[in-house]
């Protein structure tokens, strides 16, 4: 069986970001990832991102995927093991069983950091299941990693971050944007990016969703309706709408698994996408030596992704004895600091009250 | 709504464009840099791109970025760097009756020095017609074009995109 | 729609530049795809949709998430059932087929 000092599921932008700082310290790394490209989501990332200038602002996600990309690769500590999915974790012996090109490994680590990501939300509407229904995200796959529009004509569902950048995204791929619905009154996401799509003249629909989507084979259009305050479609309020395409952009689950599998100590937490794993400030969870960082321990932006995997990175290396306690503490206090600057806006009030419940309930938890 | 008409429309108030708009002595002088970043967002790349140190150094990184007008010569640098597409560049004194406008446009094909365009207001509505003054293209994959627009002068502070006369919409590119 | 339509040729930030085309068969339909691309998005550029039937109604599924997260995209290659259509490189020659339901049972050549 192979061992590794460090094995680290996904290598998105947390795990990668992850692994870079573990190996500076001299962690071996084996960084798994069922893509045969290191990026995870950054590589359908036509955007510019936000945060700090010294920290990849303004860079393009597809941009940062490549140059992270080849950040690992010249790194002789860490081993990537892409087109690899990891199957499922043994925790009476510490072992990852993952399918590689070559047929199935073990993989034994004395530290394993899950940065699996996220999945998105199904939402409930008769024709959920047509051809023509996508999320999001493979959307955003299909047209900008393989030039493959996904249709003629969308109805885009839902108005955080990710419905407005892909709206935007698939006018720039040549694609017509019938309208965004969101149910919740009011934008979801960046007014920016809610700008942007305005003066391409989207419609946005705030307290509106979707009825229904029909077709036979394939959705031929779709009707959205107004919503009362209880959530309930007003009659006399639908508009048909002749779309070919309903993209799904309501929101995000964490893709955690593992956790469950590990036995860790689970929250469900809506601010933050639902089952989250409790972690501590060194992203560690309530399983020794196993941590987390990015979506998986809570649907946040990138850059926070890229945040948390640093500072599991350098809390990794510092419980395998490879740094110093100076060091240590210092740099954790600038990267908890960095975290709490990127959610300290309005938009990320829901999230900070979200960690903090899961914070009492860690402390709750271990002091049983 | 909480956040008003900007987090139902996505559509900026007159306020707040206002709030964003230099004296008229400053518009009379010059080019000018129009930054409709409203809400607290982490983000600061719009400061370190001026070389003049026109937009105010952060205290913190969610801080709405600030305008010093003594120092904006509105070159149209921050245009091309805010990630968020959030900045333009008016000039009132490019003739009598017509204004340059600076927009980003992130689309294909660019349109080309010269064009005739249908000149869109801040929700995509056409509000008159114009033509392309010069194209800044930027370098793919990072670059974000500039497209620098002569129009009627008084739709300096409406006019917010473009759409290419030949094509039906924006949407058939 | 024609399949000359779907790809997209020009693009603000990204290229798409030409690959290896190859030739490969949906229910027996010769079609052309780009070599290892997924062959769902060879499938989509050709205007195929559905490429799976649901196991208890028979309902038209196709790909959701392109990532190889969901099971909505299943079909089967060169005799193989339950292969992603969104995460399987598209090679020269393969022959896939819609699956209705589990799919045939794998059995093993003689």
């Amino acid at each position: 069986m192979k061992t590794t000092e460090l094995a680290i599921v996904g290598a998105g932008p947390a795990g990668v970001c992850a692994a870079l700082e573990a190996a500076s310290y001299g962690v071996k790394v084996t960084l798994i990832d069922r893509d045969d490209e290191i990026g995870g989501q950054l590589v359908k990332q036509t955007h510019k991102f936000f945060g700090w200038h010294e920290k990849s602002a303004g860079t393009r996600g597809i941009v940062i995927s490549r140059n992270l990309a080849g950040s690992v690769e010249e790194n002789a500590s860490i081993c990537f093991m892409g087109s690899t999915e990891a199957l499922g974790y043994y925790k009476d012996d510490g072992v990852l069983l993952l399918e590689t090109p070559q047929g199935i490994e073990k993989l034994k680590s004395g530290r394993l950091l899950i940065a699996t990501g996220a999945c998105e939300k199904m939402i409930l509407f008769p024709g959920n299941d047509l051809p023509g229904v996508y999320g999001a995200g493979a959307v955003q796959t299909l047209m900008n990693v393989h030039g493959v529009k996904p249709g003629d004509s969308v109805l885009m569902i839902g108005s955080g971050n990710i419905g407005l950048i892909v709206s935007y995204q698939l006018v720039q791929a040549g694609v017509k944007l019938a309208a965004l619905v969101e149910a919740l009154p009011g934008i979801g996401g960046y007014a920016v990016h809610a700008s942007k799509i305005r003066r391409l003249g989207i419609p946005i629909f705030t307290g509106y969703s979707i009825k229904e989507a029909y077709g036979t084979d394939c959705v031929e259009g779709a009707i959205i309706w107004q919503l009362d305050d209880n959530w309930q479609g007003i009659a006399g309020t639908e508009k048909d709408l002749n779309v070919d395409v309903v993209c799904l952009a309501t929101g995000l689950t964490p893709l955690c698994e593992f956790l469950w599998q590990a036995g860790a100590g689970m929250a469900y937490v809506p601010a933050l996408g639902g089952f989250v794993p409790l972690y501590d400030e060194n992203m560690k969870t309530t399983v020794d030596g196993i941590y987390v960082a990015g979506d998986v321990a809570g649907i946040e932006e990138a850059s926070t992704a890229m945040a948390e995997g640093r500072l599991a990175g350098l809390a990794i290396a510092n419980s395998l004895g490879k740094v110093s306690a100076g060091e240590f503490l210092e740099k954790r206090r600038v990267s908890l600091e960095e975290l709490e600057q990127l959610r300290a806006g309005p938009t990320g009030k829901a999230i900070v009250e979200g960690l903090a419940g899961l914070r009492g309930q860690m402390g709750k938890r271990v002091s049983v | 709504m909480k956040g008003g008409i900007l987090l139902t429309t996505g559509v900026p108030s007159k306020e707040q464009v206002e709030s964003r708009t230099p004296p008229k002595s400053r518009r009379e002088r010059g080019p000018f840099v129009v930054i409709e970043c409203f809400q607290e967002i982490p983000c600061d790349p719009c400061h370190y791109s001026c070389k003049f140190g026109a937009i105010k150094q952060f205290e913190s990184i969610n801080d709405i970025p600030e305008v010093d007008w003594s120092k904006c010569t509105g070159c149209g640098v921050c245009v091309a760097a805010c990630p968020g597409l959030a900045i333009f560049v008016v000039d009132e004194t490019f003739s009598d009756t017509e204004c340059l406008i600076a927009i980003p446009y992130e689309f294909a094909p660019l349109p080309g020095k010269g064009d005739a365009v249908r000149l869109l207001d801040r929700a995509g509505q056409e509000v008159g017609g114009g033509f392309v003054h010069r194209v800044l293209p930027g370098k793919k994959p990072q670059g974000t074009p500039v497209v620098w627009l002569r129009a009627p002068k008084e739709l300096s502070m409406t006019v917010r995109n473009l759409e290419p006369v030949e094509k039906g919409g924006v949407s058939h590119g | 729609m024609e399949s000359s339509e779907i790809r997209i040729k020009q693009h603000p930030i990204l290229d798409f530049p030409e690959r290896r085309k190859v030739r490969f068969y949906w229910e027996g339909k010769e079609l052309l795809g780009y070599e290892g691309e997924p062959v769902a998005s060879a499938l989509h550029a050709a205007g195929i949709k559905v490429l799976h039937k649901s196991m208890k109604e028979g309902r038209s599924r196709g790909f959701f998430c392109a990532i190889g997260n969901c099971s909505s995209c299943l079909v089967i290659v060169d005799g193989v059932p339950n292969v992603r259509a969104c995460t399987e490189k598209l090679r020269a020659g393969m022959r896939v087929e819609m699956q209705k339901g589990v799919g045939p049972a794998l059995i093993s050549k003689e």
